[in-house]
């Protein structure tokens, strides 16, 4: 299977998208929503690309776009660059602050924006936190609301009463909204009132995992981790097991 | 309603098929709201994620999360009726009752809410009154209408 | 399938005989433009005053005869008579009715028209209520239902829509009974040929469809029918589920077979309570009858049937979002491919169709493909039912061949504008454009539509006169669509925002003209990069009111002036001291005590003229509704402080 992207040939698998192909080939194509560990979510209309549809040419989200044998797909035409630029305004008008928001605008060689303010939060409505949420099989957060009164909050506004504590949300963020701190054997993740108790280290007495991520590695069937050791006293555990299983095997030598 | 009740409701709704619309509709309509404690308690019973149910309660436009009043007045601002003058009657009703779409008066006697089409374009402009719909309705007839409503008749 | 014969033969003689009963029958419309006339005080009334007069008749419900606005609609037949229509019934007009029945001579008050034959489309059979000669008014005669072709409504108005045996007398789940003696492939065939295409606004062929999800292989498919109907002042698909409900059921069933599903969904707004109740009674009356269940007609297939309600969101009427929210999330669309033929409901191929569409299924079947094509035009065939609002003389459901103009339909069967000049024509509700009036002569199909700007959508038509502001109506939409979007993806979501602000500014006469230029720019560019059709399409209404009334645009902005009158503060009403007659119809109108007489005439001791109070008015325009000789002027507010120092 083949597709021809910007007038190259290039071969294909089933099951990749055509953001996948450019990436593949080294097309630099603009993403926000997207993350390679997420399923696609097409949002936030940057990845745009044109492609011929049934016999008309229309502008599709590559990073949801399916390959398909012949498919003709074209990443820098004017009808997509003015696509970008006016989504990319649009973008600025609505978020402040946000590092990849701007940092992208650099990238597309656009300064500001000529629109009206509309927000002032830092939240692009991205997804990606609710998309990781719910990857790892927590749905602490999710969307509320719609239209422009879509945000991102916890049940109720409160509490995220199912936050595993895994922070997968804070990796992921574009505009690094969600910041968690550790303090008094908690972990505190204010932007979703997240407060989760730390398991303590049985070695060295150090905070180093938030109870119900134990719960749900447990859950899922890894025993291979020591739940009750930090990673520095997990090594030197290990580490004082191989030197013992080291001598031990010394002394047979030294004996024989 | 108690934990017995809300348990029996899901119960009572087996349908794969917009099972949890479903739900969430006859709640609202036992509350006149969904409340907090019962949708807990729905999420539960179904299995699904709190944050899930709760987005679902705060995307459709039937769902409140905030107690309705005894009688809910919708003025419908389609296309037609918004030609034949719906504004108008807004207005007087924002007057009579002296809130704004959206709210409920004090006593929660009456919830006032504009809507989007109840599909009586040939009698624009229309009020529904509790799912009763006065079609090519006047300004000057809405306290006659809410006297009757507060009469307790239907129509 | 004798099986067969004797159930529908037996229905069909249980419904000949409350459809034709021998004694008088008095059909009251209770569907919910009746219900919202009035029409329940009427029903009631008539069942207790001929019960206590004893008078031997029946009383039954049916559904819109079309003419909406003539609500609350009556027809009386009396048997070896043609059957009379009534319009605007009151208790009073159906007492005088009872009294008619009495002394054999109906009133000819409010009277419609005359019905001297039905026509049962199906069978192309007519059955003659009368063989005396035709008096006027004849109905089919009557300028709103002179030019209309009812396929999709034929049994709206006629029938009781809560007896599945009048159903059937009218030739109903033949065309099922037809269908699955035949080999699926055939029958998508006959849609195929037919030219069939979705009637919810896409204009999707539908045989092309039914075939992509027939060919699909998986263990389950679905079969769905799409009665959202959410644009607003479109309301076609709620009469024939309240009128018609079982022309819905066969043509799912027949469907159902046609692509191998063994059920269908239903999914209605709930905001139609009384189509919710008629669609599960017909579906209860079905199963009853064995019409669906297991093995229908003997034929071996089975198939169910049940309804799901929409809970207040527009975006569901898109495919994706309606499957989603089925499924129990919110109504957010998905990208497409995979499309739901492919990939639907539950990951389920699945076949949507919209109400009028499944509507037309069992009449294509019984009469066959080419009688079918033999109506409309080359790209459209068939009829399209239009929920014709707004400011036109008749408004109603009109259904009309396809390629009719819309001369033909506004001006013809709508009777015109009325007293204030026709300005646009809106089609296809907030996906769709306003057709200007010296346009009126387009065909109306698919495709002239599109070409001028518009869409055939649900089939929403609103007549718009000159007292309708452009940038007012394009506002209207846009704040509709922008209060819809389900806020997913960014071109919609802050795109409507940012022509919403626009526009807002506009009416306001705050904006300049370099944002004219903006707004039009956004607007082709969430037209092009929205994930869904509600983004792509909610710019229409802004691109083509400038299309074709961009100096309306030009005079809010650069002369802050609106010339319809409409936008606050950006116009004032004066007027004209030659053409006032004194009349002092807007005296009467006026809610703020504005209209005063002109002291210098009466002072003169000549004839008294009126004049506005500038200070005092509210610019609500009930004196311009009212005056007869269109003296009163729409004037920038800088003109009215001139004419009014005298």
């Amino acid at each position: 299977m083949q597709i021809v992207i910007n007038g190259l040939d290039v071969p294909v698998k089933e099951g990749q998208t055509v953001l996948d192909v450019a990436h593949q080939v080294g097309i630099w194509i603009p993403t926000l929503c997207h993350h390679q560990g997420l399923e696609p979510y097409a949002a936030c209309r940057l990845c745009l690309v044109e492609v011929d549809s049934g016999g008309r040419q229309t502008l599709a989200a590559s990073c949801a776009l399916p390959v398909a044998d012949g498919m003709v797909v074209e990443t820098d035409t004017p009808r997509v660059r003015q696509a970008r630029e006016m989504i990319m305004q649009l973008h600025l008008a609505s978020t402040q602050d946000s590092p990849r928001v701007q940092e992208l605008a650099r990238l597309l060689g656009i300064e500001q924006h000529g629109l009206a303010r509309h927000g002032e939060w830092r939240c692009t409505l991205c997804g990606l936190c609710v998309r990781a949420c719910h990857q790892v099989g927590a749905d602490a957060i999710g969307f509320t609301y719609r239209g422009s009164r879509r945000r991102v909050t916890a049940p109720f506004r409160a509490q995220a009463t199912d936050c595993l504590g895994c922070q997968a949300c804070a990796e992921v963020c574009p505009s690094g909204i969600v910041v968690f701190s550790e303090a008094g054997g908690r972990l505190l993740g204010p932007h979703w009132h997240s407060d989760v108790r730390m398991i303590n280290c049985a070695g060295c007495g150090k905070y180093f995992l938030p109870q119900p991520l134990a719960g749900r590695l447990q859950q899922l069937g890894l025993e291979l981790i020591n739940t009750d050791r930090c990673p520095e006293c997990r090594r030197k555990l290990a580490g004082d097991r191989l030197a013992t299983e080291a001598g031990r095997a010394d002394g047979h030598h030294a004996e024989s | 309603m108690d934990e017995a009740e809300v348990q029996d409701l899901v119960a009572r709704h087996q349908e794969q098929n917009g099972r949890v619309t479903a739900i969430l509709e006859e709640l609202q309509q036992r509350c006149r709201y969904l409340p907090e404690q019962a949708l807990r308690l729905v999420a539960g019973e179904l299995g699904l994620p709190l944050a899930q149910l709760y987005g679902v309660a705060t995307f459709y436009a039937t769902f409140s999360l905030e107690p309705k009043g005894e009688h809910l007045i919708s003025v419908c601002h389609g296309t037609a009726c918004h030609i034949k003058g719906a504004r108008r009657l807004t207005e007087r009703l924002e007057r009579e009752l002296q809130i704004k779409p959206g709210h409920t008066t004090h006593d929660g006697q009456y919830t006032l809410q504009s809507v989007h089409c109840l599909g009586c374009c040939s009698l624009a402009p229309v009020v529904s009154v509790d799912s009763h719909a006065y079609g090519r309705l006047k300004p000057e007839a809405i306290p006659e209408v809410l006297t009757t409503v507060q009469g307790g008749e239907g129509q | 399938m004798s099986v067969t014969d004797t159930l529908l033969e037996s229905l069909r003689r249980q419904g000949m005989l409350t459809l034709y009963p021998d004694r008088v029958k008095i059909a009251v419309g209770r569907a919910t433009c009746g219900l919202a006339a009035g029409s329940d005080r009427v029903y009631r009334y008539l069942k207790e005053e001929s019960s206590r007069r004893k008078l031997d008749v029946l009383v039954a419900s049916t559904g819109c005869l079309g003419w909406c606005q003539q609500e609350t609609l009556v027809t009386v037949q009396v048997p070896g008579q043609p059957r009379l229509v009534y319009s605007r019934a009151d208790e009073a007009l159906a007492g005088q009715i009872l009294d008619g029945v009495s002394e054999g001579v109906l009133p000819e008050v409010r009277l419609l028209g005359r019905i001297y034959a039905d026509e049962n489309l199906l069978s192309g059979q007519r059955i003659f209520l009368t063989g005396e000669p035709e008096s006027d008014p004849v109905l089919d005669k009557v300028p709103f239902y002179a030019p209309q072709l009812k396929i999709v409504t034929r049994n709206c108005g006629y029938i009781d829509p809560g007896s599945i045996a009048e159903y059937v007398a009218r030739g109903g789940y033949l065309a099922l009974w037809k269908a699955l003696q035949m080999q699926p492939s055939g029958i998508i065939d006959d849609i195929t040929s037919s030219g069939l295409r979705g009637r919810g606004g896409g204009g999707y062929p539908t045989g092309r469809k039914w075939q992509l999800t027939r060919q699909q292989p998986a263990d389950i498919k679905y079969i769905i029918c799409n009665a959202d109907e959410g644009d607003p002042g479109a309301y076609m698909d709620r009469s024939v589920l309240e009128g018609d409900p079982h022309t819905v059921l066969e043509g799912m069933i027949i469907g159902g077979y046609a692509v191998g599903a063994p059920s269908g969904i239903i999914y209605v707004r709930s905001e139609y309570p009384l189509a919710v109740a008629q669609l599960q009674e017909a579906i209860r009356q079905a199963n009853e009858v064995g019409i669906l269940g297991k093995n229908i007609f003997g034929s071996g297939f089975s198939f169910q049937l049940e309804v799901v309600k929409g809970q207040g969101a527009f975006v569901c009427g898109e495919e994706t979002a309606l499957i989603a929210a089925i499924e129990g999330k919110t109504g957010e669309p998905r990208p497409r491919p995979p499309y739901p033929s492919e990939v639907g409901l539950w990951g389920k191929p699945t076949c949507i169709n919209n109400v009028e569409t499944w509507a037309n299924v069992p009449p294509i079947i019984m009469r066959g493909s080419a009688w079918f094509a033999g109506i409309g035009t080359e790209s459209s065939k068939g009829t399209k039912v239009f929920s014709l609002v707004g400011d036109v003389r008749n408004n109603g459901l009109v259904e009309m061949p396809m390629g009719a103009t819309l001369r033909q339909i506004v001006a013809g069967a709508g009777g015109g504008a009325g007293r204030f000049a026709l300005k646009a024509v809106q089609t296809g509700g907030p996906s769709g454009g306003c057709i200007p009036a010296n346009l009126m002569d387009l065909p109306v199909d698919y495709e002239s539509l599109a070409g001028a700007g518009s869409i055939m959508g649900s089939g929403g038509m609103v007549a718009m006169d000159e007292r309708t502001c452009m940038v007012d109506v394009a506002r209207f939409f846009i704040s509709f669509t922008q209060e819809e979007s389900c806020g997913k993806c960014t071109a919609c979501r802050e795109g409507t925002w940012q022509m919403l602000h626009i526009i807002n500014r506009i009416v306001e006469g705050k904006a300049v003209m370099e944002e004219l230029e903006v707004l039009e720019k956004l607007a082709l560019v969430v037209k092009d990069t929205s994930l869904c059709g509600l983004g792509q399409s909610a710019p229409t209404p802004v691109l083509s009111t400038l299309r074709y009334f961009r100096d309306e645009y030009g005079s809010h902005i650069r002369d802050r002036f609106c010339p319809a009158g409409v936008c606050k503060g950006l116009f004032r009403l004066v007027i004209d001291q030659d053409t006032c007659t004194g009349c002092g119809r807007c005296v009467e109108a006026c809610p703020a005590e504005a209209v005063r007489t002109s002291r210098s005439e009466a002072d003169q001791g000549l004839t008294t003229k009126y004049l506005i109070d500038q200070e005092r008015c509210i610019q609500c325009r009930s004196c311009r509704d009212v005056c007869a000789y269109r003296a009163i002027r729409v004037v920038p507010r800088e003109v009215a402080a001139d004419a009014d120092r005298h």
